[in-house]
């Protein structure tokens, strides 16, 4: 597979550019944040979404959707990182459409998909509970009860858990912290009894939740995929998620890479454009160069996730753990280059070093992948 | 695609049944690489057996065409022989400056009667080349350099001098830029030409480096005779074919790490450190420098599979070869020094059998170069910041 995109992903790439630039630039972002918005997000520009066939990206085409694969999903979420654009795609159209897709029965797709195609269920992913990322260290437990089970336990940092319909929740049925085996999905209703949100405000104008479960009911139809065995299904939903936000760095650093660029060409001080000045012009290329290496690395990524995602694991940690530092670079760069002004509320940029520290924590950061490079190759 | 595949199970039987067990293995001596030429030795029977049936499959270059003795093969079927040597670690059959840097530049600028009479010559490797690019005032200021040619009759008297002349001494023809007119802007006087390094007037002289090698040499021309005729492309505009022909060695340096060759970096380690009860190499920082390391290898290694199919997709920028030359050598530095840690001081043995003549700390000063020759890391940076994001200045 030629690792450049097809006519068909072209097309798709600049549709979505078209929509988030117009409707979605960085100042909708700024505006939802000013006015305190409760949702944190337009249900407007979801619709629209829906309507263009974004939002069931990666449903298959029998429960309404487009049935596409991580490299278009990818490419959408490219273009929501140049705009920093709040939006559910991530936690309702990639990880829950996903997690349906790949682990649900009949029934489960059958009820869920078709909402989630067609904009009307909002869904997240709840799996981090301690300061970093660490899916094996869950410690939610879920204890048989009847017919069904009761969940009690903490989850963080859950993407648009505060508008979720629908809550997709890893649990400890079995084992003990740091097992692979004896972890549960569970469809959870968010309005369930003993159920407790917590809308968290984050640095990057983003949606979080932390939600309190004591012993929260779920019937036996609510396990997603088989109990105790979750752990495969789940790694594979957050390898999707993972390539999905490197594409979103790859996005929001070659947007604000683009920005320092132009920068460096009108801001003028000793008499010239400070791009004239080697020691800005060096970092400038160093910064692309990184940029482009690592968008490769991130197709690279979404190409394996889509041939055979058993086998995607390495290429997935390459592009996380690359997209992190890269977007760093590229905010840190971004900042210091626009000198004063960078550390201004009024200049965008300070949006981008926002987001791109979120990006960084969400399902591993660069050093949690490198790590898990290093594991998987054995040494 | 299904053309394709059938091309591919065609190609993986072929090389099964053509290439020795011997070839397959990982090179450890620099007599492991055959460069052809007048003089050429082969340094085993496996090696000459692997040279002849890719020479005469058409192999030794795949893509070019076969009346130069290539196979004609496009970019998607070369692909396919590149991963599929990969996939059992084949070497490649011949190495030269032919194949990567003069014979892209002939193939585009040269007359039919020069690549008639030099391509097929490089792809039997029957002649070996050697590159007269810099001179001893013309480093990164390449556009500087002096070395000239006057003309009488039919011929140029060439005179000057060349420096970093890589094998200049075992070369047999040497594709060179000289002065042909000292009036002009130093870009404009600029002329392309080949000539034989057994002309009369031609010395070579070997330059000992740090390694303790010397695959550099200084080159001398005394009144060298060279038919006009031997000019590649316009007089004067040979500036054009040299930066043509740069692209094609900036693509090759940043190519010239092992990726994906022999023992992973991680079990090379273990060797010497050791390892913990879970596997894990017994020194934190360095396993965390060789993962680090791997992530950028495998990014690297996915950038240059890109480059290669957005310039089939006719998408890419002419001065992006100077962005993977600086990368790629850079991380090829940085691979030897991980090298040298990972090995203590069985890494700073110099001479001894155990350490093959101190292959490895040779290697590590060896790569030290890559970041200069071809074009230094800081004029890649400056190609970057001004042909590709238009920064004024420059």
């Amino acid at each position: 597979m030629a690792l450049v995109l097809t006519e068909e992903q072209s097309m798709l790439r600049d549709s979505a550019r078209g929509l988030i630039s117009d409707k979605a630039p960085v100042a909708h972002l700024r505006g939802l944040r000013d006015a305190k918005d409760t949702t944190g997000f337009s249900r407007e520009l979801w619709t629209t979404f829906a309507e263009m066939g974004f939002s069931g990206l990666l449903v298959p085409d029998q429960f309404g959707g487009s049935g596409l694969g991580c490299v278009e999903a990818g490419i959408v979420m490219e273009e929501i990182g140049r705009t920093l654009m709040p939006s559910p795609f991530l936690a309702t159209s990639v990880l829950a459409a996903s997690a349906l897709s790949r682990g649900g029965s009949e029934a489960q797709k059958a009820q869920h998909l078709p909402k989630i195609a067609d904009g009307s269920l909002l869904a997240a992913l709840a799996i981090d509970e301690g300061a970093k990322h660490r899916p094996l260290q869950t410690k939610l437990q879920a204890v048989r009860s009847g017919n069904g089970f009761k969940l009690s336990g903490d989850k963080a940092f859950v993407v648009d858990g505060h508008t979720a319909d629908l809550l997709i929740v890893a649990a400890r049925t079995a084992g003990s912290a740091g097992d692979k085996n004896g972890l549960t999905l569970f469809l959870v209703d968010p309005k369930a009894k003993g159920l407790a949100v917590e809308r968290t405000a984050m640095v990057d104008s983003h949606n979080a939740a932390r939600i309190v479960f004591d012993n929260v009911e779920v019937n036996a139809d609510s396990v997603l995929g088989e109990v105790d065995q979750g752990f495969g299904l789940l790694e594979g939903v957050l390898n999707i998620g993972r390539g999905a936000i490197a594409s979103e760095m790859v996005g929001l650093s070659d947007d604000v890479f683009g920005r320092t660029v132009t920068y460096l060409k009108e801001r003028k001080q000793f008499g010239k454009a400070i791009g004239e000045f080697q020691a800005l012009q060096h970092r400038a290329a160093q910064l692309y160069i990184d940029i482009e290496i690592t968008r490769a690395a991130v197709l690279k990524a979404l190409q394996a996730l889509d041939t055979d995602i058993e086998k995607a694991a390495t290429a997935v940690s390459v592009a996380k753990a690359r997209a992190g530092t890269t977007a760093t670079s590229a905010v840190q760069e971004g900042v210091q280059m626009h000198g004063g002004m960078g550390m201004t509320d009024q200049f965008d940029i300070g949006f981008f070093m926002k987001r791109a520290r979120v990006c960084q924590e969400l399902f591993g950061d660069s050093n949690f992948h490198t790590d898990r490079l290093a594991s998987g190759k054995g040494y | 695609m299904a053309d394709l595949e059938k091309f591919r199970a065609e190609t993986r039987a072929w090389l099964e049944q053509n290439c020795p067990a011997e070839m397959r293995k990982p090179m450890t001596s620099d007599g492991d690489t055959f460069w052809g030429g007048r003089n050429a030795k082969f340094s085993s029977d496996a090696q000459r057996v692997w040279f002849e049936r890719m020479r005469d499959k058409g192999w030794t270059v795949p893509h070019w065409p076969k009346e130069y003795g290539g196979g004609s093969l496009d970019g998607e079927e070369a692909k396919i022989v590149r991963q599929e040597m990969a996939a059992i670690g084949a070497r490649q059959p011949l190495t030269s400056f032919g194949i990567s840097m003069l014979g892209p530049a002939l193939l585009k600028y040269g007359t039919e009667e020069q690549k008639k009479e030099h391509l097929p010559k490089i792809t039997a490797g029957l002649i070996r080349w050697c590159q007269g690019y810099s001179e001893p005032n013309a480093g990164s200021d390449l556009a500087s350099l002096q070395t000239r040619a006057v003309g009488d009759g039919d011929d140029y008297i060439i005179n000057g001098q060349k420096i970093w002349t890589s094998y200049a001494n075992y070369a047999d023809w040497i594709f060179c830029l000289v002065r042909t007119d000292p009036a002009a802007k130093k870009h404009d006087g600029i002329s392309f030409i080949l000539f034989d390094m057994t002309s009369k007037g031609v010395s070579t002289k070997p330059i000992l480096l740090i390694s303790g090698y010397s695959p550099f040499c200084e080159t001398f021309f005394d009144n060298v005779r060279v038919p006009k005729s031997h000019v590649v492309g316009t007089v004067n505009r040979g500036w054009d074919v040299a930066k043509y022909l740069l692209q094609h060695e900036r693509a090759m340096i940043s190519g010239m790490g092992e990726r994906g060759v022999g023992r992973p970096l991680g079990q090379i380690a273990a060797d010497s450190v050791g390892a913990d009860a879970q596997g894990r190499l017994d020194d934190a920082q360095l396993r965390s420098q060789i993962a680090s390391f791997e992530v950028d290898e495998a990014a690297l290694a996915a950038a240059a599979e890109r480059a290669v199919d957005l310039a089939k997709a006719g998408q890419s920028h002419p001065a992006f070869s100077s962005a993977m030359k600086y990368y790629g050598t850079e991380l090829n530095k940085r691979r030897y020094e991980i090298l040298m840690s990972a090995g203590g001081i069985d890494a700073l043995e110099w001479e001894s059998d155990r350490s093959r003549g101190g292959a490895r700390p040779r290697a590590w000063l060896r790569t030290k170069a890559n970041s200069i020759e071809g074009g230094t890391s800081e004029v890649m940076l400056g190609i970057v910041a001004k042909r590709i994001l238009d920064l004024p200045g420059a």
